[in-house]
């Protein structure tokens, strides 16, 4: 009998052996190489970059097939990776207008300055499943290796965003530097307080599970918050990354991004002191994520409540509420930890039901008439 | 550190059990521990009170002892002795899974013996053998916030604490006596340590709790998830709460363990049939072998070994 909570030991090599066995599955099969994830399954390894907060397609693709495609396990994994690595310092801001645009739509505007640029996208294909795909072969090899190129010759000029333009009447908020701005926490190094400032808030959003913000953003758009919102802009393509280099005093290229950016417009009563006008939700993404970073938007948007006076009326408001559930390497850990024993705590409740049904079936003797048929 | 054994692991599978190579010594890097040493200094020059720390992400899951292991990780050196328990039984897969960490990654010396530890990382109980001044006992804790279930509002918490007013707590205990006619709570009962702060033994069962009052030993409450560490100094006094007409009683059992006789220890439940006939036996499994006298004859002989993976 006691055998029964012993050979743990015994119990985890054989489930090891188990795992990679079923990770591997059918052995008739090529096993997936790391290269075709990262080029086949692209939006898998954004999304993994982009939670597991670092931007390395080729550890986030390996993570992936680690994980046999458990994106949240897959995160976890390069998180805990990630975790290990020496900070070198910050990069310097990267300036969207800057980026080489492989799409770029706004929903508020028909037209505006560089254009609306489809690109890529899923938004217009009728869902259907394409059966050609079933088919053993590559029909797209002949295919011209990638468009981008063409594009890049087109938008090498800085491409403005769409609520800059809204700036001359002063309708809309504008995201400017603040001057003598403290350097930002980094949540990786530091824990998270509260009250949290929005540069914190924006990295917990940027970390935190497109699930749970999805969920929120709509819950948002369903009447939880007093949300408004329109998809001012959102863009997806390359950004270069500079870093300044304290030996050569000079600030260098270390790299090239693929990012997308949502800027939400959304309507403000205005209050005492502030005109109705326009204010800004943020999201921001590796790779190409732009449910990520619209959800992200709205539930920014969302968390300013309280710095623009709005009511608090909505747990979409509720910064502690929101930043706390967002991560979902914290949430999968803890809702599953719930898979480890508890006897002793289990121990401990049954004494006490048992008790407290002693009394109960006691009390219930001294008054006879009024429980019998319970008794019974 | 030894290599492992490979009597029924596979090589795939050793290739999890292998010594942690590229890593530093227990894992964590060297200012990750001096954050950690600071929190803990901190920790213990105020009892009780729970200090924020940057937890890292752990290659454990959160709330699967990433706190308890990041004490540890930050306190272990060379020469210790390390034993992990889980639900006070050495042979639950958690324990051994954090075991196996520790020793891929220090290869220090992995122990089963409460007497034999310096560290005893523990998940659920306090061992039943008395700790000495010697031994430091590391808690793995999921929520260190006492009061999370009647204010879940961590800034709204801090204020209380601070104020040390913790009113709240005594009503909820108060309604208990008059709902059930005693206190409902039976693990993770909460605590004044030092006279001062409210604190949360982690989900020890409330028969544990006298054993944290004036004890030898230095206790130190990790919560990965929740960034917290909290400390019980050597020789603090710890008063579960209570009322003078409804004083703190700990749980007693009809039975005897049933290997090894003890009356005094925790039991647990066991049903051992489809009838539902059920068992007790000691949770503190090296009490119950030690009692019993077999500790060696019951133990795989290759875990007297020194420094190799549990």
């Amino acid at each position: 009998m006691y055998v029964a909570v012993k050979g743990g030991e015994r119990a985890i090599e054989a489930s090891w052996r188990l795992l990679d066995k079923a990770r591997r599955g059918d052995t008739r099969l090529a096993e997936l190489s790391v290269a075709q994830i990262r080029e086949q399954l692209r939006l898998a390894v954004a999304r993994v970059m982009t939670e597991g907060s670092v931007y390395d397609e080729e550890l986030a693709a390996l993570a992936i097939k680690q994980a046999a495609g458990d994106l949240v396990e897959a995160i976890f994994l390069l998180r805990a990776y990630r975790t290990t690595l020496p900070r070198f310092g910050y990069t310097q801001p990267i300036d969207t207008e800057t980026m080489q645009v492989e799409r770029r739509i706004s929903a508020t505007f028909k037209d505006v300055p560089g254009g609306q640029l489809l690109g890529a996208t899923y938004d217009y294909t009728q869902r259907l499943l394409d059966f050609a795909l079933l088919a053993e072969g590559d029909g797209a090899v002949s295919v011209a290796p990638s468009p981008s190129n063409q594009v890049a010759a087109l938008e090498t000029e800085a491409m403005p965003r769409v609520v800059s333009l809204l700036d001359k009447e002063g309708l809309i908020e504008q995201e400017r530097p603040t001057p003598n701005a403290p350097e930002p926490g980094d949540l990786s190094r530091e824990p998270l307080a509260f009250p949290a400032s929005r540069a914190t808030r924006l990295q917990n959003l940027a970390r935190g599970d497109e699930g749970f913000l999805l969920a929120m953003g709509y819950a948002t758009q369903r009447g939880y918050a007093h949300s408004h919102p329109f998809a001012g802009e959102i863009r997806f393509g390359t950004i270069a990354v500079e870093m300044e280099l304290d030996e050569l005093g000079e600030t260098v290229e270390i790299g090239d991004i693929d990012i997308t950016e949502c800027q939400m417009i959304n309507q403000f009563a205005g209050s005492g002191a502030v005109p109705p006008t326009f204010t800004q939700g943020y999201g921001l993404a590796f790779g190409h994520s732009e449910r990520k970073a619209m959800a992200m938007a709205l539930v920014d948007r969302a968390l300013r409540a309280e710095e623009l006076g709005e009511t608090l009326a909505s747990p979409t408001q509720d910064i502690e509420f929101m930043l706390s559930h967002s991560d979902n390497v914290e949430a999968s850990g803890f809702v599953q930890h719930l898979k480890l024993p508890h006897y002793v705590d289990f121990q401990s409740e049954l004494e006490l039901v048992r008790r407290l049904r002693a009394q109960h079936a006691m009390q219930n003797e001294d008054q006879p008439n009024a429980q019998q048929e319970q008794a019974a | 550190m030894t290599a492992p054994d490979t009597s029924l692991a596979t090589a795939s599978a050793a290739s999890y059990d292998s010594a942690a190579d590229g890593y530093n010594f227990a894992y964590l890097d060297e200012q990750t521990k001096r954050m950690l040493r600071r929190a803990l200094l901190k920790a213990v020059a105020v009892p009780g009170y729970q200090v924020p720390f940057a937890s890292r992400e752990m290659p454990l899951p959160f709330g699967w002892g990433t706190g308890g292991i990041q004490v540890t990780a930050a306190i272990i050196g060379r020469e210790d002795t390390l034993k992990v328990i889980d639900q006070g039984s050495d042979e639950t897969t958690n324990a051994v899974n954090i075991r196996r960490f520790f020793a891929r990654t220090t290869g220090v010396a992995t122990t089963r013996r409460t007497v034999d530890a310096t560290i005893i990382q523990t998940r659920h109980r306090i061992p039943e053998a008395p700790l000495t001044d010697k031994q430091i006992l590391v808690y793995q804790v999921p929520m260190p916030e006492p009061l999370f279930r009647l204010e879940p509002r961590v800034a709204e918490c801090k204020k209380l604490h601070a104020l040390a007013d913790y009113g709240l707590i005594s009503v909820k205990l108060y309604e208990d006596i008059v709902h059930h006619g005693s206190i409902a709570t039976t693990y993770d009962y909460p605590v004044i340590v030092n006279h001062r702060y409210l604190a949360s033994p982690s989900p020890i069962p409330k028969f544990d709790n006298p054993k944290m009052h004036m004890n030898p030993a230095l206790q130190l409450f990790g919560a990965g998830r929740e960034r917290r560490i909290h400390a019980i100094p050597p020789y603090t006094p710890v008063r579960s709460l209570d009322f003078d007409d409804h004083p703190f009683e700990v749980q007693k059992w009809q039975h005897a363990c049933a290997l090894c006789g003890s009356t005094e220890s925790f039991l647990d439940e066991m049903i051992v049939d489809d009838a539902g006939k059920r068992m007790f036996v000691c949770s503190d499994s090296d009490y119950c072998h030690e009692r019993r006298g077999d500790a060696d004859l019951d133990l795989p002989a290759r875990e007297a070994r020194k420094g190799e993976p549990a």
